[in-house]
């Protein structure tokens, strides 16, 4: 069975989602990361698990809200309005804000641990070499934390590809814009075409085990980076 | 007190530091020194854990801030009411008790890390000069988790010093290797001894190590800092907590003067006297320290022949105190310019009838050449 242009634009614009929030996770998730492994606030707690829910919430709840506060009324939707970005709902880039925030935790996490791993005694030896904060992060924090940067990028990326129930709830379902593999592959069987359901489905199959065999391969790999 | 004596001369740091851990609430030390410590030599911070030494370092390095203070590192300020030099600022060697070489580096990076951050330039000399006295040109290409714990202690010492720091502080370098690694190690901080010409300030709990390396003690108990001085003029004190130890004694310092291959033995000449020392190869004329135990030393009121303690010094009674055992006494002995103690019964004390500035005779049972 071929894929059809729909498939291939589908295929083309998750993988499109999964690398631009994959990178801004990277980005944005690392200072959090880091505040996280480091802090002795009271904040943490909160904040933690705030960066977790995603975990444990159903994605049509985390949709709904993201569906509100996105909406021309919404605290979002306000603040895109004024940067005259305009109302997010039913864009490319509402999904990929949502994503954002529904990926977070994946991304997060596998970094904290590292960064927590690491502890205080690494940064402090460099800080007496004279190297300073960002020069201690990037040649000391980032070589050392560099599985758990891997295992991150890996997760955040598949996490997002697996997407579901946040695209339907505020991306709809609209060619080249949000419609993403899974939401063809809904698509698919509700017009009951299960050949064309099946050639998706195997290859979203295909990609989760190939993506987790290379990540548990890497992490077997990866010995326990302790500072001798 | 020949060498010991001129560190004297020359005060490099002045710290005044307070300083409270505010999250560790079982742990409630806190850390109040006001000292002035001179400006070369091994300055030895004393003490049992949690007397406040580690904490102690950690503050003059920058690693822990401390709430009021005052610090001065030759002339140039590091701490004020209104400044703080971040550590990364402070041109200082740091040497922390469990080698802490970067695992992702070989040896050799991790001194170039190093080289690389280095105020000025490091010449290829120095370079090979820093390697030569630390011994660690053949592991160089080696990466941390293939050197034994001495080795990794030595590359990182080699890692703070050839940058050239104005001070080397260094934390317990040996305390986490066993006895032979400690062997292996001490060599070679005391090769540096002689060699570099910045003030290390040696933080230890071992009496071995500060007998040996030290010119200058600290110590501090409970945050506070009990006595300071010169190495013989604190560790002849006999009203400290740890005079009484079985390992208390002081070190003198002299020459060797003469050595005698029939018995193997060498003539160390003191300020005033000589003493006989088994002989550990040392060269006519090198500078010596002599180590030697209160428990070792007895006193005499007259010379006899008939023993077979070979060394009997003639030393004036400064100072009789007790022991922490309440059969024994501490008795604090001037020999020339130096001070050595003995540990006596307070009977014996009785029947000699010693007091300050009577002249006796101290035989010393055994001594040792430590450096």
């Amino acid at each position: 069975m071929m894929l059809s242009d729909a498939d291939l634009s589908a295929i083309w614009l998750t993988l499109k989602l999964a690398t631009t929030v994959t990178i801004i996770l990277l980005l944005i998730g690392t200072p959090i990361a880091w505040w996280l492994a480091r802090t002795s606030s009271w904040l943490k707690g909160p904040i933690g698990a705030t960066v977790a829910l995603p975990l444990v919430l159903p994605p049509t709840v985390l949709g709904f809200y993201l569906l509100i506060a996105m909406s021309p009324e919404g605290i979002i939707g306000q603040l895109t309005q004024s940067l005259g970005i305009g109302a997010l709902p039913f864009t490319y880039n509402g999904l990929v804000f949502a994503s954002v925030i529904y990926s977070m935790p994946f991304v997060v996490q596998p970094i904290q641990n590292a960064i927590e791993a690491i502890g205080q005694r690494p940064l402090e030896v460099a800080a007496t070499l004279r190297a300073g904060p960002l020069d201690r992060f990037f040649t000391v924090v980032v070589p050392l934390a560099k599985p758990g940067f891997i295992t991150a990028t890996i997760m955040g990326f598949a996490h997002t590809v697996g997407e579901f129930g946040v695209v339907l709830m505020i991306g709809g379902n609209i060619p080249d814009e949000t419609r993403v593999v899974s939401v063809q592959l809904y698509d698919h069987v509700e017009s009951l075409a299960y050949s064309q359901a099946h050639t998706l489905a195997a290859l979203l199959i295909t990609f989760s085990f190939v993506t987790l065999v290379a990540l548990y391969c890497f992490q077997r790999k990866q010995t326990p980076i302790a500072i001798k | 007190m020949s060498a010991v004596n001129q560190a004297n001369t020359n005060y490099g740091i002045k710290a005044h530091l307070k300083f409270s851990p505010q999250k560790s609430l079982q742990d409630l030390l806190i850390l109040d020194v006001e000292v002035q410590l001179p400006g070369k030599g091994i300055i030895a911070v004393f003490g049992d854990s949690g007397s406040g030494k580690t904490t102690f370092l950690r503050c003059l390095a920058g690693l822990e801030r401390p709430q009021q203070g005052e610090l001065i590192v030759n002339n140039s300020v590091w701490q004020s009411a209104k400044q703080f030099t971040p550590t990364h600022k402070r041109p200082l060697g740091y040497v922390f008790q469990e080698a802490s070489l970067f695992p992702h580096l070989s040896a050799r990076q991790n001194i170039v890390y190093a080289i690389k951050r280095a105020e000025g330039e490091v010449s290829e000399e120095f370079y090979q000069h820093v390697i030569g006295i630390l011994g660690i040109a053949e592991i160089l290409d080696r990466y941390p988790d293939q050197l034994s714990g001495g080795e990794r202690q030595r590359v990182a010492i080699a890692r703070a010093l050839v940058v050239k720091p104005e001070i080397l502080l260094m934390d317990e370098p040996l305390a986490s290797l066993d006895h032979a690694r400690k062997q292996e190690v001490l060599p070679y901080l005391e090769r540096l001894h002689k060699s570099i010409d910045i003030p290390i300030v040696y933080v230890s709990h071992s009496m071995d190590e500060i007998m040996r390396l030290a010119d200058y003690a600290l110590v501090l108990q409970q945050g506070k800092v009990i006595a300071q001085g010169d190495l013989n003029d604190v560790f002849s004190r006999i009203d400290l907590p740890y005079s009484g130890q079985d390992e208390a004694g002081t070190v003198v310092e002299g020459q060797v003067a003469e050595r005698d291959d029939n018995w193997h033995l060498s003539r160390i000449a003191l300020s005033n006297q000589s003493m006989w020392l088994r002989d550990q190869g040392d060269d006519i004329g090198q500078s010596v320290r002599v180590r030697i135990l209160a428990r070792d030393v007895s006193i005499v009121l007259s010379v006899h022949d008939d023993s077979s303690i070979l060394n009997r010094l003639q030393v004036t009674v400064v100072e009789v105190g007790v022991d922490t055992d309440e059969a024994l006494a501490l008795v604090k002995l001037a020999l020339g310019d130096d001070f050595i103690v003995a540990r006596l019964t307070h009977k014996s004390v009785a029947h000699l009838q010693l007091s300050p500035g009577m002249i006796v005779w101290a035989q010393i049972k055994s001594a040792a050449i430590v450096r």
